[in-house]
């Protein structure tokens, strides 16, 4: 079966060691362009790790990372440029607290884009409008609640006009009543042709707004496929166990 | 025993007026030089390369693990004679570039935990961003670190304020020598309880004005 879909990030026999412990133990795998991949799997086994290897925030032990043909993981490769490319979300949220809510948004690509200011900001305002912060523009970001962190998290790296984001359980430390809010706007960037990649442990979330699901165990990707393959017919009795556990 | 502390601190107030500033001087200097080296040793010390990070932990536990008297004696009579290219400097000179070496070491220790003391979360996004790590540094690191910095620099400061009476030792017209000054006079024990005194009422304005600091700067978290 020939595959004609752009690759968009590539990683090769993906090694990668705390000290003596291995975490990922030669992962091998494609993201499509286009595609919403979601991994999931028992903590400790690599899941965030696998994912903060793509824009080497985690420099791998061993194994390559390719961007769209270019290797990030070479030691002469220009990584601040193609992480502009590669958006990501964290867990914590990591607003800037000392910035304004405008300012995290139009920091970066004033530095690093030499995007003019009054352009910046204005672009700053209609990507606030899409997650309701618009009047919070002028307020520091620390005074937000963790839901407002979150979506402001999510246009700040969007401001970099990405083409592959990176959710490293985006909703994992927020309280549940904003959960819902963070996760539609995260299924709204999806249904808008945005190839997204989502750790996350919103199993429902997962099985409804992904092509494809990863499950990854003991450092090596145990199973993956369809939501439908993955939830409803598991192949892999690990696969299985942790499903019975957390659905 | 003589004329009582009170009558020789009417008597000889310039005296001590001058030996402050003294020490103020050679305080601010040591710390504002020591700031700039010390951020320069701080930056090698967060550095990626091991040799240059070894350096550095040389250089901070040697001035730290010592006495600053001994570092000024090395100072004022080896340097001199060591180094015929450093003979331009003054014994003065060589005094105070120990002051500022020994302040420098403490310095960078405060710019480095004030650093490493930011949520790493910070750097990541940053990063992640795209942002180098030279703008990371400046518009999001340093901006947050400034805060755990400037209260610790101040309490370097004070501590400075101490510490430059050795510095009488080698005849810098600091507070400590205003003794030396006085002991010609046959005035033993009087100007060591004045120059206490103004030690410690120092040392404890400058501590309450570091606590405001402090109070204030955590406000606005």
């Amino acid at each position: 079966m020939t595959d004609k879909r752009e690759v968009i990030i590539e990683v090769v026999d993906l090694h990668k060691y705390f000290g003596k412990l291995e975490v990922l133990k030669g992962i091998n795998e494609k993201i499509y362009k286009g595609e919403v991949v979601s991994i999931i799997g028992p903590s400790g086994g690599g899941k965030s790790t696998f994912l903060r290897c793509l824009n080497l925030l985690e420099e791998p032990t061993k194994g390559k990372v390719f961007f769209k043909g270019e290797e990030l993981s070479a030691k002469d490769t220009n990584l601040d440029k193609h992480r502009q490319k590669i958006g990501m979300v964290f867990q914590q949220f990591n607003v800037f607290p000392h910035l304004t809510v405008l300012d995290n948004i139009t920091i970066t690509p004033i530095l690093e884009k030499k995007v003019p200011k009054a352009e910046a900001e204005a672009q700053a305002m209609k990507l606030l409008k899409t997650v309701g912060l618009e009047d919070k523009a002028k307020e520091y970001s620390r005074k937000l609640s963790g839901g407002q962190k979150q979506r402001l998290a999510i246009v700040r790296a969007m401001a970099m006009e990405p083409e592959v984001m990176l959710f490293d359980e985006p909703t994992s430390a927020l309280d549940p009543e904003m959960v819902k809010g963070v996760l539609e706007v995260i299924e709204r960037l999806t249904e808008s042709g945005m190839t997204c990649i989502i750790v996350t442990h919103e199993m429902g979330f997962a099985k409804k707004a992904s092509d494809r699901v990863i499950y990854i165990d003991g450092g090596v990707i145990a199973e993956e496929g369809t939501p439908e393959e993955v939830f409803d017919h598991p192949k892999n009795p690990r696969t299985a166990a942790f499903l019975s556990q957390v659905l | 025993m003589g004329p009582g502390v009170i009558e020789v601190f009417l008597q000889y107030w310039p005296m001590f007026l001058n030996g402050l500033l003294g020490t103020l001087k050679y305080a601010a200097i040591a710390v504002f030089f020591g700031s700039v080296l010390g951020a320069l040793v701080a930056m090698c010390s967060l550095s990626k390369n091991k040799i240059i990070r070894f350096i550095c932990s040389v250089y901070v536990n040697v001035l730290r693990g010592t006495p600053l008297l001994v570092q000024m004696y090395i100072a004022y009579f080896f340097v001199p004679l060591a180094f015929e290219s450093l003979s331009f400097l003054a014994k003065e000179q060589c005094v105070i570039l120990s002051l500022i070496l020994n302040s420098s070491a403490y310095v960078s220790e405060i710019f480095r935990s004030g650093i490493n003391a930011v949520d790493k979360g910070q750097t990541e996004a940053a990063r992640s961003l795209g942002m180098t790590s030279v703008h990371c540094m400046q518009k999001i690191i340093l901006p947050q670190a400034i805060k755990n910095i400037l209260p610790a620099l101040a309490n370097e400061y004070i501590a400075m304020i101490k510490e430059t009476s050795l510095a009488g030792t080698f005849m810098l017209y600091e507070l400590m020598y205003t003794r030396t000054l006085l002991a010609n006079k046959f005035l033993t024990w009087q100007p060591l309880f004045i120059i206490a005194a103004i030690y410690l009422l120092c040392t404890m304005v400058l501590s309450k004005l570091v606590g405001m600091m402090e109070k204030r700067l955590s406000v606005s978290d």
